[in-house]
């Protein structure tokens, strides 16, 4: 490998060269934690007039941090941790952002390159561990190696589909002198992702789009990545196609479009479960047929063909085959149909869809989204969630965890733009919410940002508070408190005949979660009546010099409708307990 | 299931072995044999395995083949278009009641003896799969004290290499603080 021009510089240490790589690649926020084989790295940080370090109190936080910092800015996020333990509670949030395509870099130190293989004090092989969560890694025993490795880092990170890469750095590599020499060129032969569509494709995709009589653009968190979403709103409206939008994808296409049918899959709407499983043509957009979104495969749209555009080859005909596949970047992909599209309709070939449209508006206005409202007065997770959606509204960013809270998060807030929707789809992440809304406000400070979370996930990460507290960094926290893990209670309601093993937090007892807050420097709220809610989100709205926490202590009962049970056929959702959709198929 | 064999040109850099094991096994593939090796580009190393898969199966591997960042190229060779190779080595029982039969052997495969003890022969043979089992079927009655075996090799017949085009390099910009 060489690298031509440059600008050399001045002999450092291969510390001093991390930190002025990092610069160079444009990091201006790193999320991380010092400790024995990273200390050299920390000190030429300390000098660095371009980068501010934020100190977490958990590695874990600082990768959800890093990811969630990426997923609101569509930058690389960046985090930093030591050998060993730090390195390997890097683990899940690499897995994370591996799974839902979060461009990440993370550094770790490594013991001293003669000590490896020894296990030495608070060696991992943490290049080994994360080989298969990880876009790419690197160990650097070489200081001299340091900036093109950074370089090729960045690029793999952010580009194709993007990930997390990870760089492990010998102490003695960072003790090293070395000089410093930024890579104008990077020579990867055997990465080169296809980011432009093969015209073949496009045009025999047209032609399915154009025969069919029902199809639907099925949208996938790729569309966030490639930034596409006000081209996949001119080829909806160019098209009248109904729209899907999947978890990652929440935010992609707005909930206030007619056109749009909500999420589809186990939690998803009547309506976008139906607009798939009834479809003859299924468009998908940097989805990839996820078995939360499919369910039983072999049921799944028995009648559709499909369309499948993703910038990643393997993820095309890997659960269902694909009829059209396309290997590209989505913006482009989109851009190129709409082209063709219009080409087509000044010939006058367009779409017939009426009949369809007709049939799939009828079932989104029959099974419109809703909850019971509890009888006796107490609080439904629904409704505080759809009043925190609406007082915060479409320009705040919301977080969440896994869980009950995170489907009521994503179905009840109502998103508008992309990137404000942030949560752990793949790996399905408890504590994700609290250190990625940190992360996200971090990077996009001007914005409200909201973790919405459940009491099992809060208590994972939330000592972040107090790196949210003392480093001016004002989130604000709902927690859907009703003192279980909820989603694994739901299941033993249905499913395990309302036996609830180890479900039960006693969170509206211990802990404390207004005293908790202050603890943490926080503004502790509680609500437990519907007639408080609007109040306490609008007095926490304005608190925006320190982070607030509002325990919102909800009915513990409510449950996740729409659902799809899980192995079985999407034919078979039910919008409320026992009470299955009537489909109306005469119209069609 | 059938029998495939992939060559696979891999940037000559340490762990690139471990992730690909690591790719087969995490994916559910058996790899029935695997051989590493140099090539005539000294940064690319070559590997050739073989694997017992369906069809659609295969496709997938060799698409997330693909996706590791130091895999330049995967090529599929087509048995009939292709010379593979695998070698071994076979100590066998042979004293002097013994030797001359086992040397017999030795001719009529056209292997070679490589070292000579007493009361044993150590043998080595190079063919493809099918010659290495009968040369074992042969030998087995004089009895085996000892047998290893290497992964296929493999190369595409005529003129034309699978190398010269995959690994000339395509530089890319680097990253920038102005976020190119």
């Amino acid at each position: 490998m060489t690298e031509q021009g440059g600008i050399a510089g001045a002999p450092m240490t291969g510390a001093q060269s991390l930190i002025k790589s990092l610069e160079s690649a444009g990091t201006t926020d790193i999320f991380g934690i010092p400790g024995g084989a990273i200390l050299p790295a920390y000190d030429p940080l300390m000098d660095s007039t371009k980068i501010r370090h934020i100190l977490v109190r958990h590695e874990q936080g600082a990768g959800h941090a890093a990811q969630g910092y990426a997923a609101a800015t569509g930058r690389v996020g960046v985090c930093m941790a030591t050998s060993g333990p730090g390195a390997t509670n890097l683990v899940t949030p690499l897995a994370d952002a591996h799974m839902d395509s979060v461009p990440l870099v993370a550094i770790t130190g490594q013991v001293g390159a003669s000590m490896i293989g020894t296990d030495a004090f608070q060696e991992a092989d943490i290049r080994g561990i994360t080989m298969p969560i990880t876009k790419h890694n690197f160990l650097v025993t070489d200081p001299a190696e340091i900036p093109r490795i950074v370089a090729e880092a960045f690029h793999i990170a952010s580009t194709g589909r993007p990930g997390p890469v990870l760089v492990d750095v010998a102490k003695s590599a960072l003790q090293a002198m070395t000089t410093f020499q930024w890579p104008t060129e990077l020579q990867l032969p055997g990465y080169r992702p296809v980011t432009k569509p093969h015209s073949k494709q496009i045009r025999e995709a047209v032609r399915l789009i154009l025969e069919s009589r029902k199809p639907v653009l099925y949208v996938g968190g790729g569309v966030i990545r490639a930034r596409a979403s006000a081209g996949l709103l001119k080829l909806a409206e160019a098209t009248g196609i109904p729209v899907v939008t999947t978890l990652m994808a929440r935010g992609a296409f707005p909930d206030s479009h007619p056109q749009h049918l909500g999420m589809p899959g186990m939690h998803g709407t009547v309506a976008a479960v139906a607009g798939l499983q009834k479809s003859d043509l299924i468009i998908s957009l940097g989805a990839r047929f996820d078995d939360r979104v499919t369910g039983n495969l072999d049921s799944f749209a028995p009648n559709a063909k499909v369309i499948h555009a993703d910038i990643d080859p393997a993820e095309i005909g890997k659960n269902r085959h694909a009829d059209v596949p396309i290997v590209g970047d989505c913006a482009e992909v989109i851009a190129e149909l709409i082209a063709l599209l219009a080409t087509e309709a000044d010939a006058g070939n367009t779409g017939d869809y009426e009949g369809w449209v007709a049939f799939i508006s009828g079932v989104k206005a029959n099974y419109p989204l809703g909850y019971d409202t509890p009888t006796d007065g107490s609080l439904a997770p629904q409704y505080v969630i759809e009043r925190l959606g609406a007082i915060a509204g479409p320009e705040a960013i919301y977080t969440s965890g896994v869980g009950q809270h995170q489907m009521w998060a994503a179905h009840f807030v109502r998103y508008e733009r992309p990137n404000t929707w942030l949560n752990s789809g793949g790996l399905g992440t408890m504590g994700y919410s609290v250190p990625a809304a940190m992360g996200a406000k971090v990077g996009m400070p001007d914005s409200t940002v909201w973790a919405i979370d459940g009491d099992g996930c809060f208590q994972m990460t939330n000592q972040e508070l107090a790196t949210c507290a003392i480093n001016d960094i004002p989130i604000k926290v709902a927690i859907i408190n009703n003192e279980s893990l909820g989603m694994v209670r739901q299941w033993q309601t249905l499913f395990y005949n309302e036996r609830y093993s180890n479900t039960d937090l006693h969170s509206k007892r211990i802990p404390d979660f207004v005293k908790l807050a202050e603890a943490y420097g926080c503004v502790g709220l509680a609500c437990d009546s519907p007639a408080d809610v609007d109040a306490t989100i609008e007095k926490a709205m304005s608190i925006n010099d320190q982070p607030v926490v509002v325990d919102f202590r909800v009915h513990r009962d409510a449950m996740v409708w729409p659902m799809v049970a899980s192995g079985t056929s999407n034919d078979e959702i039910k919008y409320a307990r026992d009470l299955a959709p009537q489909f109306d198929e005469d119209d069609l | 299931m059938a029998t495939h064999t992939l060559s696979v040109l891999v940037e000559n850099k340490p762990g690139v072995l471990a992730r690909i094991a690591g790719l087969f096994s995490r994916r559910g593939f058996n790899i029935e044999s695997l051989a590493v090796g140099p090539t005539e580009h000294s940064e690319v190393s070559r590997m050739t395995i073989v694997v017992n898969v369906d069809e659609s199966p295969l496709e997938q591997v060799t698409k997330q083949l693909n996706k590791l960042i130091e895999v330049i190229k995967i090529v599929e060779l087509d048995g009939s278009a292709s010379i593979t190779r695998e070698l071994m080595l076979v100590k066998v029982k042979a004293d002097a009641q013994t030797r001359g039969a086992v040397l017999d052997a030795v001719q009529l495969f056209r292997a070679k003896v490589v070292d000579v003890a007493p009361d044993a022969i150590t043998i080595q043979v190079t063919g493809n799969a099918d010659k290495l089992s009968d040369v074992l079927r042969v030998l087995e009655p004089f009895g085996i004290r000892e047998l290893v075996q290497s992964g296929m090799v493999a190369i595409g017949r005529g003129s034309r290499s699978i190398s010269e085009r995959s690994i000339r390099p395509v530089p890319v910009s680097a990253p920038t603080a102005l976020g190119g």
